[in-house]
């Protein structure tokens, strides 16, 4: 450890001779002349945002719905926020909040139980990967079900394929129309071909709906893949797309890895899906409410 | 010395490779010289079918990933060749073009006029690089869909094989919209007015599979594998290693007998013994007897009752009181505030003249 000497304080005449013990310089992170690398800022306060790095106040964020007021990047936002920004304020209503899986695989994985892996999210999140309820968007009355991506990357499990199948019922008895706003890896490989089982669970009931002439929008946010892409995002009477959010079936990495080339840019994203086809529109998440109110009263019953 | 097997052994087949090589020297010696072997050769053969029958009817979820991958097991063209009297093929899904990994043909399996889907891999190098080792594109599902539309409308059954990996990921599968396609496959599959079959015959990888896989009847070969994603993948994802894969497999309960245990699949069709590559004709003959009796069983039920109780089956998945489970912490929780009723300006006059005439009465 390096010393060095400060000379005697003028203000304070009771220190002397102070020695002060200087941290050493951690040359791994910067070479000492050039300008600084900003630090990550600690959780809290302040974020940066992933796609233009400019520090942004948290507050202002949240008020922005989480929307970067710099550059526009959507945030990723987990399924009750996504519930709280959708909806009429307090107007919705949860079904089936009460619903788990019981792990019939008992899969295990590097020795950590899936079972016990769904305690710990549970706990924390309060809500497995889909909220599913009643709600009032902009006065319409709507059946509206939520993926929520913080608990085990959104997959598909049993829990949630069940919750959007009693969704489904339910918009269909009150016809109702039927929002679901997907955020999701796939189907949860935890629970094995039962998850596999939910992709044809979950479109057999969008059969129903629409043989019951219900009207089903779908929203699809940054990330919708795999088995969720596969099956009921991608049978949307209308579809709708955030900015800038990766759609596709295999992920990008997988692609990579299997062709052995780049990929072009913005490959996979909403804006190319809509070039191909694939998204009737994007919209900007200020604006969801608004677009959805105007498509009920075109479509709806 | 010449060599005399023409099977390509497994890594777990060691002992079985050295007693058959011993076996084929024996009957090679025998042909040429005066001594009889024969009962020699006879213990011996007895001796390998105990090793078989040891080995095969113990077999780790890894070892039944690598039989169902056996370069020998047959595929899908071995099937028809084999099973399917006066085939035609049709091709190309109106759209976009052919996609050979997913042949659609009309035939006749035993006495019933069929349409045929199944997934080819292709035998040699040539073949496999056309099929995309069998890795269907989205062109191959939207053929599937518009012939399954076509047997429908002519009241034909439909049987489907699945053998693939996975589907393909690749730019132009994704520009074409492969997760479009796979959708619409599994809606429209699930109400499809006429009888469904399929039939795992080697790979069932993931959604790849599951777009063919829809139906009034799900079974699998004895070694063939079902799963929601491939042993490597989700030893990538979970142990951040594709070396793992053998206990990935485990983990994912991907054999025929442990599917049938959790009501996953209807039937487990029986494989010759050593696995279907050992005798491709039985292995033929018993998917074939197999479909003749389920086409029988579901030629009875009329539609209307096969499509709801199609609909049930599907439904069931993850459904049962053994799967999912009504948290009892979360019952208890506190009641949200209800909805305030929303009525109309008339509906509102009226309650709060209801509303003054009670006050007026106090």
């Amino acid at each position: 450890m390096r010393t060095i000497k400060v000379s005697k304080p003028i203000n304070n005449k009771n220190k002397k001779n102070t020695v002060v013990k200087m941290p050493a310089k951690n040359k791994t992170s910067w070479d000492g002349y050039s300008i600084k690398p900003r630090k990550e800022m600690p959780d809290g306060l302040w974020l940066a945002c992933p796609a233009c790095q400019h520090m942004l106040y948290r507050k202002i964020v949240d008020k922005n719905l989480n929307v970067c007021p710099e550059c526009d990047a959507h945030f990723r936002i987990d399924g009750p926020t996504r519930v709280k920004q959708l909806v009429d304020v307090g107007s919705f209503e949860e079904i089936l909040a009460d619903l788990t899986s019981l792990d019939p695989l008992q899969f295990e994985a590097r020795g950590v139980k899936y079972k016990d892996r769904i305690k710990v999210d549970d706990d924390a999140k309060g809500c497995e990967a889909m909220l599913t309820g009643k709600a009032f968007i902009r006065g319409r009355g709507v059946m509206l079900a939520v993926m929520n991506f913080g608990f085990l990357g959104g997959s598909m499990g049993m829990v949630v394929g069940e919750k959007f199948c009693k969704a489904v019922d339910q918009a269909i008895e009150e016809s109702l129309p039927l929002i679901v706003v997907s955020c999701s890896g796939g189907a949860r490989m935890h629970e094995g071909v039962v998850s596999l089982g939910q992709m044809a669970k979950t479109s057999a009931a969008i059969g129903k709906l629409d043989e019951a002439g219900g009207l089903f929008i779908s929203i699809l946010s940054d990330p919708t893949t795999g088995g969720v892409s596969a099956s009921f995002a991608m049978l949307g009477d209308i579809i709708i797309a955030e900015p800038n959010a990766l759609i596709g079936f295999a992920g990008p990495r997988t692609i990579k890895q299997t062709i052995k080339i780049e990929l072009p840019e913005g490959f996979q994203r909403a804006e190319f899906l809509l070039e191909h086809g694939f998204v009737d529109m994007i919209t900007h998440r200020k604006d969801l409410r608004k677009e959805i109110g105007r498509l009920i009263d075109y479509c709806g019953k | 010395m010449t060599n005399y097997n023409t099977t390509q052994y497994l890594p777990f087949e060691d002992e079985i490779a050295s007693l058959d090589e011993h076996i084929s020297r024996l009957k090679a010696d025998n042909r040429s010289r005066a001594i009889d072997l024969s009962a020699e050769i006879r213990t011996l053969q007895a001796e390998q079918t105990a090793l078989l029958q040891k080995t095969y009817s113990t077999l780790t979820p890894w070892q039944t990933v690598q039989v169902s991958r056996h370069p020998k097991r047959p595929l899908f063209t071995d099937y028809l060749s084999l099973m399917v009297k006066e085939p035609r093929q049709l091709h190309g899904d109106r759209c976009f073009g052919d996609d050979p990994a997913i042949m659609t043909i009309l035939g006749q399996i035993g006495r019933q006029k069929v349409l045929i889907v199944g997934q080819n891999k292709g035998r040699d190098t040539k073949e496999k690089i056309k099929c995309n080792f069998g890795c269907p594109n989205p062109e191959g599902y939207r053929k599937a869909m518009a012939k399954m539309k076509l047997a429908e409308k002519f009241g034909l059954p439909v049987v489907t094989f699945i053998d693939t990996p996975g589907a393909y990921p690749g730019i132009g599968a994704e520009e074409r919209g492969q997760a479009q396609a796979i959708a619409v496959n599994l809606m429209e599959m699930s109400r499809l007015k006429t009888p469904i079959i399929s039939i795992v015959i080697g790979e069932g990888g993931s959604g790849g599979a599951l777009g063919i896989g829809v139906g009034d009847r799900l079974s699998m070969l004895e070694y063939a594998y079902y799963s929601v994603i491939s042993p490597e993948g989700c030893a990538g994802i979970l142990w951040h290693d594709g070396a793992q894969a053998e206990k990935a497999a485990k983990a994912l309960r991907l054999t025929s007998k442990e599917l049938k245990s959790l009501g996953l699949i209807d039937t487990v069709i029986k494989e010759p013994l050593g696995g279907a590559h050992r005798s491709i004709h039985d292995t033929v003959y018993n998917v074939e007897q197999y479909i003749i009796r389920t086409l029988r069983e579901l030629k009875r039920v009329k539609i209307d009752i096969l499509l709801e109780k199609r609909y049930r089956k599907i439904c069931a998945v993850g459904d049962s009181e053994t799967m999912i489970r009504r948290l009892k912490s979360k019952k208890d929780l506190p009641a949200k505030p209800a909805i305030p009723e929303r009525l109309s300006a008339k509906a509102q006059l009226e309650k709060t003249a209801q509303q003054e005439a009670l006050e007026k009465a106090k």
